[in-house]
């Protein structure tokens, strides 16, 4: 005890110490780095950054996006060759019946729907050529034709306090909640077209959410419902930490 | 008092003491560090998200000109563990980031500290004669200011490098709300091109200026530590 506090006072130490403590800090700063590889902020960080996230969602919602600035569209000549398609299921998901198909529309609305493909082809038709952006990286152009959300909003009239809607597909539980500022852009459609065709089964078939203004994990393929609500509902990618928002 | 004293003579006075300048304002020292670990947990993160596709181009198109098209980075190299993980530690350091950044630009031009390092046209030539005595071709140091005019050419330029990183970060962040800033840069993929080369710039600038610290004034490294710089580097004489 004694001999190392007269170890501590000898004139070289406070030199040696501040040298040992730079490289200290330098060294525990790499192992830091090195421990955090891969390392998504495990139980006691993780939270924190989820916090932030949602602190980014509030950001884009009400600061950043603009309920009526529009996404460029393009060309029929720009669309990309290919255009990727994700599900969930180990296959793609079919309709046993597709003609027993109906969208349901429900939740904190006056007027609850029941709608088959035939009663959305009737309904204001919306096309437009647009640039695809995937949480990923990449980015395709395609065409899309569907009936815009804010046509099957003024039929339904949703209640004051209806503040998100949660768009679910029968695809392995997938669903997607939104804002219904982002449901109601000009842009946001609910599609069963694409590329001047019917929506494809590998796209979403018979009826999926497309918007230019989400990345695409936002937009819910195989719909069956549309159910408005005064609580934000997660969803499936959302709920396991990617951002709620996925505005672009 | 003729005589002198029977003692030894008094002993030869100690050197003088290396004068301590103060050098870097807490600002200038608390930036630098934060933007280090900010920087490095950005970069470390990107690396991540660029995994999920490494290239560039709209997809069915020709891919843009790069050493790294498929590279999947080493693990050390990574952080996040996967996409999600990764974009949330991204997302999260970009705030301190900026925030770091806009306090330094705020003390640089607050202080009046900017014209010490803010590379302006005359520099030029100061810059060419400093470039000769690294040569070899001038003998003495030219005299200089807090930084010489090289000095101030790399400091203008990390700076500017910030601003493209933070610039193009927002254009593929929020492409269609800053459609304007996503054109600028040639479009999502071109941005996300620019993005992606920030940082290989930014670790080349890095390794340069720590070869540097350490072999041309090793003292700097504690004057961006306490504050105080002591020494006898030809800036200070």
């Amino acid at each position: 005890m004694i001999r190392s506090d007269q170890t501590l006072e000898t004139p070289e130490r406070p030199t040696t110490d501040r040298r040992g403590f730079l490289r200290l800090t330098a060294g525990a700063g790499t192992a830091t780095l090195a421990a955090a590889c891969g390392w998504d902020g495990g139980d006691a960080v993780r939270p924190s950054l989820l916090d932030v996230s949602r602190l980014n969602d509030w950001v884009g919602e009400h600061i950043l996006f603009s309920p009526t600035r529009l996404a460029r569209t393009y060309r029929l000549a720009d669309r990309s060759a290919s255009l990727p398609s994700y599900f969930i299921s180990g296959v793609t998901p079919l309709l046993r019946d597709p003609t027993a198909w109906r969208l349901r529309v429900d939740g904190m609305v006056r007027q609850p729907l029941d709608l088959s493909l035939d009663d959305l082809q009737r309904m204001p038709r919306q096309s437009y050529t647009v640039k695809h952006h995937c949480v990923e990286g990449w980015s395709a152009i395609a065409s899309w034709h569907g009936v815009p959300v804010a046509a099957i909003v003024e039929r339904c009239r949703p209640l004051p306090e209806a503040r998100y809607i949660n768009f679910v597909s029968f695809d392995a539980g997938y669903s997607n909640g939104w804002d219904l500022a982002s449901a109601m852009h000009p842009q946001t459609i609910l599609a069963y077209g694409m590329n001047d065709s019917p929506l494809p089964p590998a796209h979403g078939a018979p009826l999926r959410v497309y918007s230019p203004t989400k990345l695409g994990y936002k937009l819910t393929k195989y719909l069956v419902s549309l159910t408005f609500t005064d609580r934000r509902p997660g969803g499936y990618w959302e709920d396991q930490g990617y951002p709620w928002f996925g505005g672009l | 008092m003729s005589a002198s004293p029977p003692t030894a003579p008094p002993p030869a006075p100690p050197p003088p003491p290396t004068s301590l300048v103060r050098r870097h304002h807490w600002i200038v020292r608390l930036t630098h560090w934060g933007t280090v670990l900010a920087l490095s947990g950005m970069i470390a993160s990107g690396l991540q998200i660029y995994e999920a596709y490494a290239r560039f181009g709209n997809r069915g198109g020709p891919y843009f000109p790069s050493p790294f098209n498929g590279t999947e980075f080493p693990a050390w190299g990574r952080l996040g563990g996967w996409l999600a993980g990764a974009l949330n530690w991204h997302f999260a350091l970009m705030w301190p980031l900026v925030l770091f950044g806009l306090l330094y630009l705020s003390y640089l031009v607050g202080s009046g500290e900017w014209r010490g390092l803010l590379f302006r046209p005359r520099d030029l030539r100061g810059a060419i004669e400093m470039q000769k005595y690294y040569l070899g071709l001038r003998q003495e140091h030219p005299p200089q200011g807090k930084h010489n005019p090289l000095q101030k050419l790399a400091y203008t330029f990390i700076v500017c490098l910030g601003v493209l990183a933070v610039l193009t970060g927002v254009a593929i962040y929020k492409p269609l709300q800053f459609s304007w800033l996503t054109a600028l840069f040639g479009g999502f993929q071109a941005a996300r091109y620019w993005h992606f080369w920030v940082v290989w710039i930014f670790i080349a600038f890095t390794v340069v200026h720590v070869l540097l610290v350490f072999l041309v004034d090793p003292h700097s490294l504690r004057a961006m530590i306490t504050g105080w710089y002591r020494g006898r580097f030809p800036s200070h004489d």
